[in-house]
This record gives C-alpha cells, sequence and structure tokens, in this order.
C-alpha cells in the first residue's frame, strides 16, 4: 500500500455518526478511494427474541426499533399481524392512524434536520427544531401518554380515540408550525457555508438508486417518484390530497429539500385525516392465535420502505418474524456516494441519511 | 436537470405479468394472485433465470427483502421484489434441503440484495453462490453458530 493512502475508522464513536456503527473509509489524501460502513454493534437478536413472545406482547417491542420513529414500526406491526389474522381495522381507527403517523414523520424529520443542523456547524438549526419537535410530542404525548414510545397501535384498532379538543389543538400547532418551519427554511437556505457544504454532494442517479434498493427521501432526491403511499396505499392514503416531492439534483441538497417539503404535505394530510375522520368504533377484537399462514406488508416509513414478513404456525407465538429496515439498504448503498468526495463531505453525506441504528441492526 | 421518474399508473396488470411467467417457466408455482401481489414458488435451479426474466422483460426494478425461514426439515428463502412500473410486489419462495442450504446469488441483479443475504448467510446459514462479499454482517466473524436457526437454543428465554 503507498505510503499516501490509509484507511481511517470513523466510528463506533464519533460525532457524526449518530448510533453505533463504523464507516470505514480508505484515503488518498484526503479523498475516499473505498468505503465500507460496518454494523452490528446494536445487534440485539430481536428477530429471535419476537419468536418467544405472543402477538400482543410484540405491540411495545416494535416501538423498540427506532425511537426516533416508534410509532411507525409499531403500526407496521399491527397492519402485519392483522393481515396474518384476517381482520381489518375499522375505517375510523384507519383515519386516527393516518393522521398520528404523519405527525410521527414531522417529528422524525425533525430529530433528523437537529442531527443535521448539529453535523454541518448550525447549532441554531439544532436547538430551533428540537424546540419544534417538542409541540408534536406534546400532541403525541397528550394522546398516548408517552413522549417517544407511544404503544399506540393496537392488532385491530387504535388503543385510545382522540382526547377532548384534539382537533383544535393539532391545528393550532400546525398553524404555528407553519409559520415556523419558514423560518427554519431561511436559516438553511439562506445559509452560504450550508450551502456550500451539500450542493453537488454525494451525487447519485436515480437508476443507480433504484438497483441499489435506495428508498424514501433519498430515492426521491434522485428523481424517481417513488412512494408506497401512492404505488401501494395501505389505511386511507388512497383518499388523501397529497403531492410526492422529489427532485432531479441527487445530491446533498435535494435530499434535505425533500425532507422539507415532505414536512408540508405530511401538515396536509394530518388536517385531512383529522378533519374526514368518521365516527365509530375505534378497535375490533382480535384472536389470539392467528391461522397457519404467512403475511407481508411493507409501508413508507420517514425513511423508506420498511417491511415485516410473519410466519404463523397456528400458535399463540410468530414462528418467524422478519423487518426489513429502510436504513439497513440505504447505508449498504452509501459507498458509491462517497467516493471521490472529501473526507469533511462524510457528515453531510452520512448526516442527510438520517441514520438510526436501531432499526438497522435490530 | 434530469426528468423525474414518474410511476403514476401501472403499466401492465398483475394477471398479465403471471401469464408472462406461467408460460415462460412452466415449472414455477403460482400460488397466489391478487391486486397488486404475486406469490409464486420456483425450484432453486430455475430462480436465477426466472428474476432475470423479472428484472429485465417485467420491469421489476427493486428488491425488497431476503428472508430465510427455517422449516426444521427445510430451508425456504423468500424474496420480497417490486415493481414500480407495474405496482407490484412479487413473493417468490425458494424451497432449500436443509442439508445444503445453496442458492444463487440476486446481488448481480439487483445491488439493494447484498446485506440482506450476507445477513441471511450471518444468521441462518443459507450460502448464497456468486455473492461478491459473502462475510457476517451482524456477528463477529469467528461466531460458530447460526443463531436464527430453530434447533439453536441458548437454553433460556430470550
Amino acid at each position: 500500500m503507498p505510503s499516501d493512502e490509509m484507511w481511517i475508522n470513523m466510528g463506533p464513536q464519533h460525532p457524526f455518526n449518530h448510533g453505533l456503527w463504523n464507516l470505514r473509509v480508505k484515503l488518498k489524501g484526503e479523498t475516499i478511494t473505498q468505503a465500507e460502513p460496518i454494523i452490528g454493534y446494536l445487534h440485539r437478536g430481536w428477530e429471535k427474541m419476537v419468536e418467544n413472545r405472543t402477538y400482543s406482547q410484540i405491540v411495545p417491542l416494535a416501538d423498540r426499533l427506532c425511537y426516533g420513529s416508534s410509532l411507525s414500526w409499531n403500526h407496521l406491526y399491527c397492519l402485519t399481524a392483522e393481515k396474518l389474522f384476517g381482520i381489518e381495522a375499522p375505517e375510523r381507527a384507519k383515519y386516527i392512524r393516518v393522521a398520528v403517523l404523519e405527525l410521527q414523520r414531522i417529528t422524525s424529520h425533525l430529530t433528523w434536520l437537529m442531527a443535521v443542523g448539529t453535523d454541518l456547524g448550525s447549532y441554531t438549526i439544532m436547538t430551533w427544531s428540537i424546540r419544534e419537535r417538542e409541540l408534536f410530542l406534546d400532541l403525541l404525548c397528550k394522546l398516548s401518554g408517552a413522549r417517544m414510545t407511544y404503544n399506540y397501535c393496537r392488532i385491530g384498532g387504535v388503543r385510545n380515540d382522540f382526547p377532548e379538543n384534539y382537533e383544535r389543538d393539532v391545528n393550532r400547532t400546525l398553524d404555528e408550525f407553519e409559520r415556523r418551519l419558514r423560518d427554519l427554511e431561511s436559516l438553511m437556505d439562506e445559509n452560504e457555508p450550508f450551502l456550500m457544504r451539500t450542493v453537488g454532494i454525494g451525487k447519485m442517479d436515480g437508476k443507480t438508486a433504484m438497483n441499489l434498493g435506495l428508498t424514501g427521501p433519498i430515492m426521491r432526491a434522485s428523481g424517481v417518484d417513488m412512494d408506497l403511499r401512492r404505488l401501494d396505499p395501505y389505511e386511507v392514503y388512497e383518499d388523501m390530497k397529497f403531492e410526492i416531492c422529489t427532485h432531479t439534483d441527487g445530491d446533498v441538497y435535494a435530499r434535505y429539500r425533500v425532507r422539507m417539503d415532505e414536512m408540508r404535505e405530511s401538515m396536509k394530510i394530518v388536517r385531512q385525516a383529522m378533519a374526514e375522520a368518521p365516527s365509530g368504533p375505534i378497535r375490533v377484537k382480535a384472536p389470539r392465535c392467528p391461522p397457519k399462514g404467512n403475511a407481508v406488508c411493507h409501508v413508507e416509513d420517514p425513511r423508506g420502505e420498511s417491511l415485516m414478513y410473519m410466519v404463523s404456525d397456528g400458535t399463540e407465538r410468530p414462528y418467524r418474524l422478519k423487518v426489513r429496515s429502510p436504513n439497513f439498504v440505504n447505508l449498504s448503498a452509501s459507498p458509491p456516494m462517497l467516493l471521490g468526495f472529501k473526507i469533511s463531505d462524510v457528515p453531510a453525506i452520512m448526516g442527510v441519511m438520517d441514520m438510526c441504528i436501531g432499526e438497522t441492526d435490530r | 436537470m434530469s426528468q423525474v421518474i414518474v410511476y403514476d399508473s401501472p403499466d401492465r396488470s398483475v394477471e398479465d405479468v403471471t401469464n408472462d411467467i406461467r408460460s415462460k417457466f412452466p415449472s414455477v408455482e403460482v400460488l397466489k394472485v391478487a391486486p397488486r401481489r404475486m406469490h409464486l414458488r420456483a425450484p432453486r435451479e430455475v430462480f436465477l433465470d426466472l428474476c432475470k426474466f423479472m428484472k429485465d422483460d417485467l420491469s421489476f426494478e427493486h428488491n425488497s427483502c431476503v428472508t430465510p425461514v427455517d422449516y426444521m426439515d427445510h430451508f425456504t428463502v423468500v424474496y420480497h421484489i417490486s415493481s414500480w412500473t407495474n405496482h407490484i410486489m412479487a413473493e417468490v419462495q425458494v424451497d432449500l434441503p436443509r442439508d445444503d442450504p445453496t442458492v444463487d446469488s440476486i446481488t448481480p441483479l439487483w445491488g439493494g440484495a447484498n446485506w440482506h443475504e450476507r445477513e441471511a448467510y450471518d444468521l441462518m446459514g443459507v450460502v448464497f453462490k456468486g455473492h461478491p462479499d459473502l462475510r457476517r454482517i451482524m456477528l463477529p466473524e469467528e461466531f460458530r453458530f447460526h443463531p436464527l436457526r430453530k434447533d439453536f437454543t441458548v437454553g433460556r428465554r430470550v
């Protein structure tokens, strides 16, 4: 190996990798010539563990896959289990789920914005977005009683209906947040150093991204109009009117833009779902044991396509439960984005991925 | 500035796509066809050819997941492959004998399968022929077991 080339371990403890993982990069001078993400530091054996739990015991465990967007995992588990049991949530529960999922998406994106802010040296964006996120955490706390791991969805519906005056509170929060989102955007978009560190960095075109299995905002930033809420609608997304945010540049700045735009669209969906929710029951009773068989479900997580595949042998515990985490695949596709860029671009490229190791390692 | 690739309405129906597979691969069993879903079972000898056909001619662009399941007497590897163009998610099951869990790797076709296959090898011990870099991913290299197999017990509730 020539003396000017070297391998550097960025992690498992490094300010830019949120969570425990390691990025090994090979440098020639300051340019990255090879990169290899290493995971497994947080592998808890989730898939083995749930084979020893009953179906209802897994609901709170599904929360723990990712503390940043626990509700979307919780919901995905319940949706897959409902398919396996052959039941369907009542209409009102579906609307409630859609509204709450979109609140969760905004919260998750704000957590990501906080992380990107610190990675790229803007501490104001961190404090501001964390403050805005608290508005939504308050809403979710009022709904479910917890700030982060909500344990809200149930197999066959949701745990409780909206509390008193909830629609009013949500609309007030959204009105306020709409104004503050403009502030957040101007803080980033008019920030010259931020633009210098993001525009044209970490480029990936749509065809490559598709082959490498990328999904979610990163894929949409590469100019692919792919969103499971449209392509394979679940719950009541078919009836919701919203745009799918795309960008054609495929660089870090495009990925940032897509997520910011998505927060606006999520607000639209929350308002619609709250206004259109019919009255009625919110939960049906699920049997204890599902019939023999298997079920698969995939939904649009804030980070991309998350999928669960469940096999039942007719007992009260799942025979096999496989989780496809969007971050797991997005991370595996990251080396081609890094090649040819400088080591100082790594926090920008990887930070914008919204890493969550809880769901990556399981 | 390039164009956005849009998938607004499906190009072909799921029945149409299934009939193509039926006529090209008579040994592939069609388990179930539902709206936007297609369930197949393929023998492992034709599996790679089936995947090539699905990718090149039926525009299945995306590999979602690779799931090995241990049924004690055999392994089943379940592939979820999506076509955004036709709005279909296909589920392809491949049965493998327990004493020789070997199947062709689809990583050369869909790069997204890379880490899924590594994980399947790591935790379940399924070997993927033709994978560019089949190493353990979650567990350390020197680990001697495949812990997601049903005969791996730690002696207590985990």
